[in-house]
């Protein structure tokens, strides 16, 4: 009994250490695993791969540092799948500080998909005004972006010319850590029908399945597991993919350590009663 | 190629300053915190003036005076003025000020908020929930939304009826905080997890 009890009491600094283990052995063994794609992310997938060539999709960028762990390898995956489909990108944000994680992406991605700047892609970068400023790109995008985020004039670039508001956009994404891909879905979904998938932080994934569910979205990507599925659609296995064993060790140290001190408080409650 | 080294060991150092917390509250992790929030802050502050403020205010106004624009030179000094008045919240004295351009932006914000609620969250939720009782999952939801319902109506004490519907409820909810904590712990786990791979991959080079 003194054992469950000791267990259930051990240092958290111990807890630490071993997580910290659980989490670095797998990443540097690498072991085989299989990734199971889940209806959602498929569903994403989908609405992409659905999209003939030369279709407008745009991709918000609505995450900052804190959350890249999880949504830059959805970012890549993305762009990886929308440059294979020959599909024309647009890459703007609602977080100022996450515009330099788009330019990592794209200066990964559009190089070895053999795809130019202003041909076949462009970044607007960030502009203020969020709710307003969604609503707005609904009559004409050039009053919020007359110029890229180079101070390129948006009608330099010649698939640019035939863009001018959502009618024009094939595929919105909202890669989103916060509340921003709520207002996507409502303020834009709801008012011009916009095309809508979201790529999301575990934290926010719960909040999304009801629109995934009410078909206000076409497809829901949820945290590193998204992630890791959506690069296994796309056949090309990313930090996603390799992080996917040591979140499944993380998982099962954490469900070993609820048990553990679950039976010690229960037993320690008995010897007390 | 130097810069990208020296920028590695600085976020790296970092890392583990934060990490460091782990163990106990500590000088290294106190610097870090402080680094990463004035670096945000002027950052933000950089992006918001180079790319935002600067080609759409001060650009834009030079320009449209340039191509004799007037009208549209001259309706940027409302956005400058409201600016400025909304700079104001940082002087006590008058503070007041801010509530000019405060009270546009709550104006703005609930005019569009109100249509989006109704268009873009409420109607088509609620004819989401709607659905035909044929399958087992929409009888379910028809439960969890009722006694949901009744777990949050406070005009009555829960007993009898109302008290086990909102029992009901209870279950529902717990599900869906069980739900969320679940999701919440895979992506404190999956950011750990992005530290570890920048210190071994990045940093250490210890995987390729």
């Amino acid at each position: 009994m003194r054992f469950w009890e000791r267990l259930a009491n051990v240092d958290r600094k111990v807890l630490y250490l071993l997580l910290a283990l659980v989490v670095a052995v797998p990443i540097i063994v690498r072991p085989k695993t299989s990734i199971r794609v889940s209806e959602p992310v498929r569903e994403a997938f989908g609405a992409v791969d659905r999209l003939p060539a030369g279709s407008v999709v745009m991709i918000s960028i609505d995450f900052d540092p804190s959350s890249a762990p999880e949504v830059q390898p959805m970012l890549v995956a993305l762009l990886r799948h929308a440059f294979k489909k020959n599909l024309k990108v647009i890459v703007m944000g609602q977080l100022a500080l996450g515009l330099p994680l788009a330019e990592i992406a794209l200066d990964q991605v559009a190089p070895e998909m053999g795809k130019k700047y202003g041909d076949d892609y462009v970044n607007f970068g960030y502009r203020p005004g969020f709710t307003a400023m969604m609503v707005g790109m609904g009559r004409e995008i050039r009053d919020y972006f007359r110029t890229d985020y180079r101070n390129v004039p948006v009608d330099s670039f010649p698939f640019m010319r035939q863009v001018h508001n959502y009618e024009d956009i094939a595929l919105l994404v909202s890669l989103a850590h916060g509340g921003v891909a709520d207002a996507w879905i409502q303020y834009v979904g709801g008012r011009f029908n916009q095309a809508i998938i979201v790529g999301c932080t575990g934290v926010n994934a719960p909040n999304l399945y009801q629109y995934l569910h009410s078909g206000q979205i076409k497809g829901l990507i949820g945290g590193l597991q998204g992630a890791s599925e959506y690069e296994t659609l796309v056949e090309r296995p990313g930090s996603a993919t390799l992080g996917m064993p040591a979140q499944s060790a993380a998982h099962g140290l954490i469900i070993l350590l609820l048990v553990i001190g679950n039976i010690g408080y229960l037993l320690s409650r008995k010897r007390k009663a | 190629m130097l810069l990208n080294i020296i920028g590695t060991w600085i976020a790296a150092t970092l890392t583990l300053a934060i990490l460091s917390f782990l163990y106990r509250d500590n000088p290294f992790y106190k610097v870090a915190e402080h680094i990463y929030v004035g670096t945000s802050a002027g950052f933000a502050v950089i992006y918001a003036w180079a790319f935002d403020v600067y080609p759409m205010l001060v650009d834009a106004f030079r320009n449209n005076l340039a191509e004799h624009n007037y009208w549209e030179a001259w309706i940027l000094v409302v956005p400058t003025i409201l600016g400025i008045m909304m700079l104001c919240r940082s002087i006590p004295k008058i503070a007041w000020i801010s509530r000019w351009p405060i009270s546009f932006t709550v104006g703005i914000g609930s005019g569009l908020g109100l249509v989006a609620a109704v268009q873009g969250y409420l109607l088509p939720q609620i004819s989401d929930t709607l659905r035909p009782l044929i399958t087992v999952n929409n009888f379910v939801v028809y439960i969890g939304v009722i006694a949901t319902l009744f777990y949050f109506y406070f005009s009555k004490e829960h007993k009898g009826a109302l008290g086990v519907l909102s029992r009901v409820g209870i279950i529902f909810i717990m599900v869906a905080f069980g739900a969320s904590f679940g999701y919440t712990v895979m992506a404190r786990v999956s950011l750990l997890i992005g530290r570890f791979y920048f210190l071994l991959h990045d940093w250490l080079h210890v995987i390729r």
